[in-house]
């Protein structure tokens, strides 16, 4: 699909168009993503759901800029980057994009506080200010006094929360975050809902999360349902928190 | 974040895994040592070789019977005093000529015995050999004509027949005979071949041929030439002299040779530079292996933070910025490693000089080369890990266990 093609809505953060995405070639090709038209607006809260193979983790490593469409056209606040380089995408994650992991993804062997300053570093923040926005980002997701512990000396919840720090102290626009509870016990899975939701409530940050979990994606104003690479269904949850 | 933000990234990462960082770099470390030693010592050998230069005397001569190489100097017949007396008398710009003839004979000071190089000359051989007096006197002419039972010693046969007392006018038996020591030699160290030069007796010739010998015959003459004489002039006088004393005819070859020490110890030099370069190499291949041995750290180190690259390319790390990161891993870590070689190198210099006696020469040029070289591989073999660190796909890189 062209670029023409696509009718612009001007006040779209993220909008998808025709997206497809094919692995492999011939007999073997496997279609996981069959033509997805998604709009997204600054300040939402999209649950992701659907069962394994429906092509919502492609769809996200796409959305992530992780990812490439085979066609179709993604637009990020009214720029093309589905043919972007590899490290114009980079350049995109980093100064737009957050993410936080299933596997928490911190770094071994590394306090909490190098871990929230990672991103910083490649942004070129000086260390003064990497210091300070790593502090607030930590303080922000209750995490101050455990700034020089070590992962391994922090429990899984309290990791996934150094991973959201890592994941905002960047301010971004966009935090993607896929299965963030799939690790955790119920009770820390909801602590660490509470957290996000309060991410996108306070400070606005439009959050984009994949989850197969219905009590999980209760927290989400938004449910997109995918099913065998196409979008099923889209709706508002009115009891979101 | 670049330069100096990637290098504290790299220290950080050498000293999460300290143990690992040490192994690594220790076959950088025994390579760079082992080239500096081997290159600092060798470079020893030969200033040895050239002070020896030096304290053989200069433009120093050695006629001796028979050729260098090849057949006919066992049948050669031997010179005699009167050669040396007509080279002296017949050949211009000569400082000393002495005829000598020695033994290894085993001397007796009481209950002590000793077996030592017993070398008979006339005064010119301490005029020769550049050797000065520390006790006593030298002979004299009249006590060389006479034959008399007069030595002077060198310096190791004092310490072991002697000790600490002045041995200045004690006797020493030497076979069948006693001889009265009048003079101690200056200490001169080992030659250039290793051999104790002060592990020496110096008497009269005369006395040395009828006492122990018995002939009189004698087996090299050492002759000293002015300064600013012509090397090759002078040879070509005494081999002119020499064929016609010894009566050899036009196509009959030299039954002798005249050697110039300095080319002796020039070749000598030579040979020790050789073998120099040859133990240099064998170590620069050891600091190959070093480099190889990096390779393969880093290659496994990329393996086993596939999932930490993927983190850094997710967040939003250029290509460019992960290759810097692993390649600046392998230059500290291969650099550093360098440099505690150059300090084993060092130690190791310093113990070894004092062991084999030979002079330490710090020597700036093979130091900073084998420190760029292991730096160097730090480069070489480091960039293959770390490109294949910024080329991982940061989605499989995530995906990986």
């Amino acid at each position: 699909m062209s670029d023409a093609e696509i009718t612009v809505e001007p006040d779209a953060l993220i909008q998808l168009a025709g997206i497809t995405k094919t692995y492999g070639h011939g007999q073997a090709a496997l279609e996981a993503l069959r033509g997805i038209d998604l709009s997204i607006h600054q300040g939402e809260f999209v649950a992701i759901m659907g069962p394994s193979g429906s092509g919502k983790s492609t769809a996200m490593n796409i959305l992530g800029c992780l990812d490439t469409p085979t066609s179709g056209a993604y637009l990020f606040e009214g720029v093309h980057v589905e043919h972007l380089s590899r490290d114009q995408r980079a350049l995109l994650r980093r100064h737009y994009l957050g993410f936080v992991f299933q596997g928490f993804n911190l770094l071994a062997r590394t306090t909490a506080q190098e871990n929230v300053e990672l991103p910083l570093l490649y942004r070129g923040e000086t260390a003064e200010a990497r210091h300070e926005l790593a502090l607030d980002a930590l303080r922000s997701v209750g995490l101050e006094e455990w700034a020089h512990h070590t992962s391994s000396e922090l429990s899984g919840g309290q990791q996934q929360r150094v991973a959201i720090a890592r994941a905002i102290v960047t301010n971004p626009k966009v935090l993607l975050a896929d299965e963030p509870t799939g690790n955790l016990d119920s009770k820390r899975g909801h602590e660490i809902m509470e957290l996000l939701v309060g991410m996108n409530r306070e400070h606005g940050i439009t959050i984009l999360m994949v989850t197969h979990e219905p009590d999980i994606a209760a927290y989400a104003k938004r449910a997109v349902h995918f099913i065998d690479g196409q979008i099923a269904h889209d709706a508002l949850n009115g009891n979101a928190p | 974040m670049m330069g100096w933000t990637t290098l504290l990234l790299a220290l950080r990462e050498i000293r999460r895994n300290l143990m690992r960082s040490f192994l690594t770099v220790l076959g950088i470390v025994i390579g760079v040592a082992a080239v500096v030693t081997m290159v600092t010592l060798g470079n020893g050998a030969t200033q040895s070789v050239s002070d020896q230069i030096s304290s053989l005397g200069s433009n120093l001569l050695m006629l001796r019977p028979g050729q260098r190489m090849g057949h006919g100097s066992s049948g050669a017949p031997p010179f005699k005093a009167e050669d040396a007396a007509a080279i002296k008398a017949q050949v211009g710009a000569l400082k000393a000529v002495a005829p000598s003839v020695s033994r290894t004979t085993v001397v007796v000071v009481g209950t002590r015995n000793w077996a030592t190089s017993i070398t008979g000359s006339n005064e010119d051989y301490f005029i020769a050999g550049n050797w000065t007096l520390t006790e006593g006197r030298l002979f004299s002419t009249n006590e060389e004509r006479a034959g008399k039972a007069v030595c002077v010693i060198g310096a190791t046969v004092r310490k072991e027949m002697f000790e600490a007392h002045s041995p200045v006018g004690d006797t020493m038996r030497i076979k069948q005979f006693s001889c009265e020591v009048i003079g101690v030699l200056a200490a001169k160290g080992q030659s250039a071949m290793g051999r104790d030069q002060d592990d020496t007796v110096v008497m009269p010739l005369r006395t040395v041929q009828r006492r122990l010998t018995g002939k009189t015959d004698i087996s090299t003459i050492l002759i000293s030439m002015m300064d600013g004489a012509s090397t090759e002039q002078v040879i070509n006088q005494i081999t002119a002299l020499m064929r016609e004393r010894r009566k050899l005819t036009d196509n009959e070859d030299d039954n002798f040779s005249v050697q110039d020490t300095k080319e002796i110890a020039k070749a000598l030099s030579g040979t020790i530079g050789t073998m120099t370069t040859l133990l240099g190499a064998v170590a620069a291949v050891s600091l190959l292996v070093g480099g190889i041995g990096i390779m393969n750290i880093m290659l496994v180190s990329v393996t086993e933070r596939t999932r930490e690259i993927g983190i850094r390319l997710a967040i939003g790390a250029l290509e460019r910025e992960v290759l810097l990161q692993f390649l600046t891993e392998a230059v500290v870590l291969s650099a550093f490693g360098g440099l505690v070689g150059l300090l084993l190198a060092t130690v190791t210099c310093y113990g070894l000089a004092s062991m084999l006696a030979l002079p330490l020469i710090f020597s700036p040029g093979i130091n900073l080369m084998a420190f760029g070289f292991s730096a160097a591989i730090g480069v070489i073999f480091g960039y293959v890990p770390a490109r294949r660190a910024a080329q991982l796909d940061p989605i499989d890189a995530l995906r990986h266990e």
